[in-house]
């Protein structure tokens, strides 16, 4: 902890008044910290000195789970449970380690289905992320636009496989249930309706000039930071490297279709700022809409199961594969000892080390900002703690 | 590079450290070294211009049982868009591991976490305590002989 | 009421026993504790949002335990988290109840037998008024564990004790 020395100062009787840092605790309860975080805030007046996040509040030994189920099926419910927010994506990013480590391939309508599902849920998440983010600077009514649209895709969830927020959709070597007789069509529609929204949220908070006087120049990370602290995602982008794992590492079938990872370009302030970081958030749902649409189109027909192995039981070795999830680079580092149930996985989450670079960006702020920059690096401690 | 190039260039420099290096009939290549060396091949990687591992991917404490823990570093370049995977055993009465927080601050949080659950202390860390567990806590719980205990400050843990 | 019947002229005068007004007064404005744990938060938070919209049944999510008469612990409590809740009860004021959200809250949920830092069941720290079931319980399930929670509050006695 650096310590800083304040000159004392003169008060109006003549007498110096020594000043002092203060230890101020923000949450585990608190309005606006996304969960049960913890920032113990060493605080000169105003000015934030030092964070140091204190994590924990949420562990529910995932990890351990994952070892004690009977089968590698059975960890997919745990795995929705960690990232909660994009439970589809978290899904899919345990199925593919698994699947690389069995070395099966999965027929094309599986890959088709599992991208569409993967960026509905992307959309979903962001939605969530903008909301409270908005929410957290002090504007109520776009958390309601979002939340309602939200619905709609919560809605397509639950006529594909019942469930609206945690699925189990997407099994090793498949997924659970076909799409569901009128999906395409109901999805296409979700598609047309959602676009002119973004415009919405644009014009509601993006470029509304509170928002932007509170965000702008706030937090600022830059790309070398965001690069040895191993940020990704919507943060990483935001400092304005221009990398994306659906495209730079390339997993499932993201190369079929035609869309551009999003990035901050310092358009109200400085790159890297949390406005950036917000923006690529909402340019990316436009994306996402783009590659859903790409692949209602050409989804093809065929059977979702014939993929499913009757017993999973991967040769010893391990294997680190690694997906974009709605916040970042999501791995999976399994572990298979040669016995039907996983020997170790360990789940390296992005907002875990999104959090660990919180201290180094928010030096200095004042403790308003604070909400702004953990707002704006979209956390889910459900992912922080696993 | 390709596996092979890497570990061949790693094997030059550092011929001792290295103890294994697998890249067929594995799904991840991946190469063993001893814990000694494993700052400077760390400071190695991130600063030879040919590799550029930059990318602190994953690291992933390990309970191998029968007296063995591990450490696993899965390491990546931006620029170079390659891949390298080191793993580092030591006896479990006395693991330690150098730490590589300064060589790659995204492993300062990662390596409490090993601790924290496996066991694994990191000599030279900036900051070795518990993370997700309190601090009050017996025990490193992802150990594989790990029990539970009874009760935690009078609450009963088991169901 | 027989006596009274009629003798007033105009009609803003109701008659009512002491129990049924603060009743009525109590289970039409719960303030829950703005306090979301895990998933079953999220859908808490739709819950409160436009699609099913709480604020039609006087409920308004306050940040401060003071000014809180319901906590509605949504999601799994784990063994750190516990003494942090058991404090937040404390700091409530009465009269308080507790709405237990999901099967994490009500009996550890899936993280009841390996669960190492799970509490299994927040009625082991405080004490628990409705549990609803779910995992997450659906935004519906959540408005029906509120109405049962109204249910109970309606039958609440000054003098009575009522279980």
């Amino acid at each position: 902890m650096t310590e800083i020395i304040t000159p004392p100062i003169k008060s109006s009787i003549g007498r110096t008044v020594r000043t002092e840092e203060m230890l101020l605790n923000m949450g585990p309860q608190h309005p606006s910290m996304h969960g049960v975080l913890r920032l113990e805030l060493v605080i000169d007046g105003e000015i934030v000195v030092d964070v140091v996040p204190q994590i924990g509040y949420l562990h529910r030994c995932f990890e351990k789970h994952a070892e004690s189920m009977t089968n590698y099926q059975q960890v997919v419910p745990y795995v929705d449970r960690m990232d909660y927010c994009a439970a589809m994506n978290m899904d899919f990013g345990y199925v593919i380690a698994v699947e690389k480590l069995l070395g099966i391939k999965v027929p094309e309508r599986v890959e088709y289905i599992r991208v569409i599902m993967a960026e509905l849920q992307r959309i979903a998440s962001h939605l969530i992320a903008a909301g409270t983010y908005g929410l957290d600077i002090g504007a109520w009514t776009p958390f309601l636009y979002m939340f309602r649209d939200r619905e709609r895709i919560l809605d397509l969830y639950e006529m594909t496989c019942g469930a609206r927020l945690l699925y189990n959709y997407m099994w090793v070597g498949g997924v659970s249930h076909d799409l569901p007789p009128g999906f395409i069509d109901k999805a296409k529609d979700f598609c047309k309706y959602f676009r002119p929204k973004i415009e919405e949220y644009n014009n509601l908070l993006s470029f509304n000039e509170i928002f932007i006087k509170r965000t702008a120049n706030v937090g600022v990370l830059p790309a070398d930071v965001a690069i040895a602290y191993g940020v990704s995602g919507p943060v990483l982008r935001g400092s304005g490297v221009n990398f994306d794992l659906r495209r730079d590492d390339l997993y499932s079938i993201y190369n079929r279709f035609e869309w551009e990872p999003q990035i901050g370009k310092g358009e109200m302030g400085t790159v890297g700022d949390c406005w950036d970081r917000y923006i690529v958030r909402i340019r990316e749902m436009e994306q996402s809409i783009n590659i859903v649409e790409q692949a209602l189109n050409q989804i093809p027909d065929g059977d979702v199961a014939s993929a499913i192995p009757k017993r999973i039981r991967p040769n010893p070795g391990d294997v680190y594969a690694r997906t974009e999830s709605a916040r970042g680079e999501l791995g999976f580092y399994v572990v298979s000892d040669g016995s039907g149930k996983p020997f170790r996985v360990k789940g390296r989450s992005p907002c875990f080390v999104h959090l660990s670079v919180l201290p180094e960006i928010s030096r200095g702020s004042m403790i308003a900002d604070m909400i702004a920059i953990a707002g704006s690096l979209d956390i889910v401690l459900g992912e922080v703690d696993r | 590079m390709t596996p092979q190039e890497i570990s061949d260039k790693l094997k030059q420099k550092f011929p001792d450290a290295i103890l294994e290096i697998k890249i067929e009939g594995v799904v991840d290549p991946y190469i063993k070294i001893s814990p000694s060396n494993l700052k400077d091949i760390a400071l190695y990687l991130r600063d030879d211009p040919d590799f550029q591992f930059d990318f602190l991917m994953c690291l992933s404490g390990m309970d191998y049982t029968k007296g063995t823990l591990g450490v696993v570093y899965n390491i990546f370049s931006m620029k170079k868009k390659h891949k390298v995977n080191l793993k580092v055993d030591v006896p479990k009465d006395k693991a330690e591991v150098p730490s590589i927080a300064s060589v790659w601050p995204a492993a300062n949080w990662h390596e409490r976490e090993a601790y924290d659950l496996i066991g694994v202390k990191f000599l030279d860390h900036p900051d070795m305590r518990r993370i997700l567990m309190p601090d009050d806590w017996d025990g490193h719980p992802l150990q594989k002989d790990y029990k539970v205990p009874e009760y935690y400050q009078g609450m009963k843990v088991p169901y | 009421m027989g006596l009274l019947d009629k003798q007033f002229n105009n009609s803003n005068v109701i008659i009512t026993s002491m129990d049924n007004l603060l009743n009525w007064a109590r289970l039409s404005s719960m303030w829950p504790m703005q306090f979301g744990l895990a998933c079953c938060a999220i859908e808490m938070m739709a819950t409160g949002a436009s699609h099913y919209d709480l604020d039609r049944f006087g409920i308004f999510f306050r940040a401060s335990p003071r000014q809180t008469d319901v906590m509605i612990v949504a999601g799994t409590v784990t063994l750190k988290m516990a003494t942090r809740i058991k404090k937040l009860y404390d700091q409530m004021a009465e009269p308080r109840y507790v709405l237990s959200m999901g099967s994490c809250a009500n009996c550890g949920g899936p993280y009841w037998e390996h669960g190492y830092h799970v509490l299994k069941g927040v009625d082991r720290v405080i004490p628990v008024d409705v549990y609803v079931p779910g995992c997450p319980p659906r935004p519906e399930a959540l408005l029906e564990g509120i109405m049962k929670l109204q249910e109970k509050i309606r039958s609440e006695s000054l003098v009575k004790k009522t279980a």
